[in-house]
């Protein structure tokens, strides 16, 4: 497949991951590696990255490039102070940047993450943020110098798909850095709706670490990505109201 | 330099070292305990819940395995215990009940990933029940309203690990199993053989709390055998795959108490459990952190108990608070514990119990004194059938060709 670059690193899978919500480590580790991944984000509150045999250590294991985020946060000023935690720990200036608005939706909160968006750029981290779906907002964080944008499809955890892909079709439009689509990946085929939608990847965590069987899951999930974005790079047929026959007047 | 010379030496004085050393004395073997603060470790956080139907997930039938043969043990063990401990009824004396665990959901999402646990648990022939929200409250009325199902696992159980521990601390007095208060430093070796423990220097150091004069305790411990229970710090004496795996627990207390059995649910996708005991102590647990060694009590930990706590049961906010505690649980990359020769002679473990320490206590016993009697030539043959398998589950075994 084709390779994915986001402020000048590239990685051959599509596919980001997350952690949260895995049973044990073993199993974790077993669907990051049916996954394929390259790139996993890892919450850094409640995580001592000295710490041994952590989560960060399978990353490690799999040369993974961990992606810390700032899940947990509800200000821009939390954010920025996690950030620059995870960034002398971890020794990266990428963060995922996360500030929810409230504990029952986990939405982003828009304002708290423009701020945080903008500050961070100035102090010179790769920032890509989690938003909601809306086309303005990705558009006014890509002026301010973020490295991607990252839509959610549905609120954290919920399964519940791409709620709104026309408004994902408007922000993948307009965009010039990578969309990833983050959040809202129930099975399979939201993920490669996701790809035929246009985004350059997908995030998801949950939809793998609490399926029956989570490295199928991963494998599953691998599999959708790859054949989204081929779907999306060969072109669609257009829809039509009728009938085509297929056979008989051409060779 | 002083040398002390045993058959066996425990490392770690928690509930898992501790039982461990009683039913190695009362097979008659001479036993040493070594710990810098024995019981104050996991144990002394833990919430006691017995509880290996109610705890399933979709990933982990061998820990539901090894938990449902430990529970069966507890009746026997904790009747062995009390006795020779000196206590009376077992049960009263260790707060061990058989009450059952209540799985309870609010929201409709809630209800629905409890009745996909429900099929999941029929499948495997567990013993649930499916409650209606109101059936729930008639059993447990201090229920918030808004609950609308629940899963009943009435063969769980919970024992209070505080009233264990004393226990296995007097029942090993009352055996003269020597206690030394000591930190172990490292590991004796000769060639390939573990051949003891040395004991650390400085503060809180040596002494012997049973015989000997406090000042010349022993540097070194000499034994056949060495038995290593130190829980999350086992990974600092040696090449395992044990974290330290920070949970903070809350105890409430109440003139009475206000619930019958053990209560649990999700909150925001995190899970919390209630714990009552027999004296109106209310156990709340737990966070599950991964931060190294760090066992600070802190506000967002409190907060988020008592917030979740408080969506099951809305009275806790009235009660007192007893003791809000941060333990570390010995956490194994599979959730399994390391039990069993550890591939060096000399050497058993008996650690990585990670949340299932006080349940699998009666099983790791068995299986710890299995494999000291057969590395020793003994009379017990290796275990075969269902213990040889719940065995071959702990075998430190699992890791080796990675560690």
């Amino acid at each position: 497949m084709d390779e994915l670059t986001i402020a000048g690193e590239s990685f051959s899978s599509r596919l980001i991951m997350g952690t949260g919500g895995a049973p044990s480590l073993d199993v974790l580790d077993q669907a990051l590696e049916a996954s394929g991944t390259e790139l996993t984000t890892v919450a850094m509150r409640r995580l001592d990255p000295a710490a041994r045999g952590s989560v960060l250590d399978v990353l490690r294991k799999r040369d993974i490039k961990v992606l810390p985020n700032t899940a947990g946060c509800f200000t821009a000023g939390e954010a920025l102070l996690t950030a620059r935690l995870a960034r002398e720990a971890l020794g990266t200036n990428w963060v995922k940047l996360e500030v929810i608005s409230d504990e029952r939706t986990l939405l982003p909160d828009p304002i708290e993450t423009f701020d945080a968006a903008e500050r961070l750029v100035a102090e010179g981290f790769v920032v890509l943020p989690y938003i909601g779906d809306d086309p303005a907002l990705a558009r006014r964080l890509e002026q301010a110098g973020c490295a991607a944008v990252m839509p959610l499809g549905a609120p954290i955890g919920s399964g519940l798909g791409i709620r709104n892909p026309h408004n994902i079709e408007l922000i993948v439009e307009a965009a010039s850095v990578p969309v990833i689509l983050d959040a809202g990946i129930g099975t399979a085929s939201d993920a490669a709706l996701a790809m035929e939608l246009g985004c350059d990847a997908v995030l998801l965590a949950t939809a793998v670490t609490r399926a029956q069987r989570p490295d199928t899951m991963a494998a599953a999930m691998r599999a959708a990505v790859e054949a989204g974005r081929l779907a999306r790079l060969a072109g669609r047929i257009p829809r039509r109201r009728y009938a085509e026959a297929s056979s008989p007047m051409t060779p | 330099m002083d040398v002390t010379d045993v058959m066996d030496v425990v490392v770690g004085g928690g509930v898992v070292g501790l039982a461990v050393a009683w039913r190695l004395a009362r097979e008659g073997r001479p036993v040493t305990v070594v710990d810098p603060a024995p019981a104050s470790g996991a144990s002394h956080a833990a919430a006691g819940m017995l509880a290996p139907v109610s705890e399933v997930t979709y990933t982990e039938a061998p820990l539901l395995r090894l938990g449902a043969a430990s529970l069966r043990r507890w009746p026997s063990f904790a009747a062995e215990l009390a006795a020779d401990a000196g206590l009376g009824d077992p049960a009263r004396a260790l707060d061990l009940r058989a009450d059952g665990t209540l799985d309870v959901a609010f929201g409709a999402d809630d209800l629905a990933a409890l009745d996909e646990l429900a099929a999941f648990m029929e499948k495997l022939e567990l013993p649930v029940e499916r409650l209606t929200g109101r059936e729930c409250r008639r059993l447990e009325p201090m229920l918030a309203p808004s609950v609308r199902g629940g899963l009943l696992a009435p063969g769980d159980a919970w024992v209070d690990p505080r009233r264990v521990t004393a226990a296995l601390l007097a029942a090993l007095h009352r055996l003269g199993v020597p206690l030394v208060r000591a930190r172990v430093a490292g590991l004796l070796r000769d060639g390939d053989r573990v051949t003891g423990v040395r004991l650390a220097d400085g503060p809180g150091g040596t002494g012997l709390q049973e015989s000997g004069p406090r000042e010349i305790g022993p540097r070194e411990i000499r034994a056949a055998n060495v038995v290593l229970a130190a829980g999350a710090w086992s990974g600092e004496l040696l090449d395992l795959p044990v974290r330290p795996v920070k949970g903070q627990i809350m105890r409430l207390r109440s003139p009475q108490p206000l619930l019958g059995r053990c209560v649990r649910g999700m909150v925001h996708g995190a899970p919390v459990y209630l714990v009552p005991r027999g004296d109106g102590e209310l156990v709340l647990g737990a966070t599950q952190e991964e931060l190294g060694f760090d066992t600070r009590v802190t506000a967002g930990g409190l907060y988020e108990l008592l917030r979740d706590a408080r969506e099951l049961v809305p009275g806790v906010t009235e009660l007192e608070v007893a003791d809000m505690v941060a333990g570390l649980r010995p956490g194994t990359p599979d959730n399994l514990p390391l039990i069993g020769p550890a591939g060096v002679p000399g050497l058993v473990l008996a650690t990585g119990h990670h949340r299932g320490g006080v349940l699998l206590t009666p099983l790791t016993t068995d299986l710890v004194l299995d494999a000291l009697t057969a590395a020793g030539g003994g009379a017990r043959e290796t275990e075969t059938g269902e213990t040889g398998e719940l065995a071959e589950l702990c075998s430190p075994r699992r890791f080796q060709e990675t560690s």
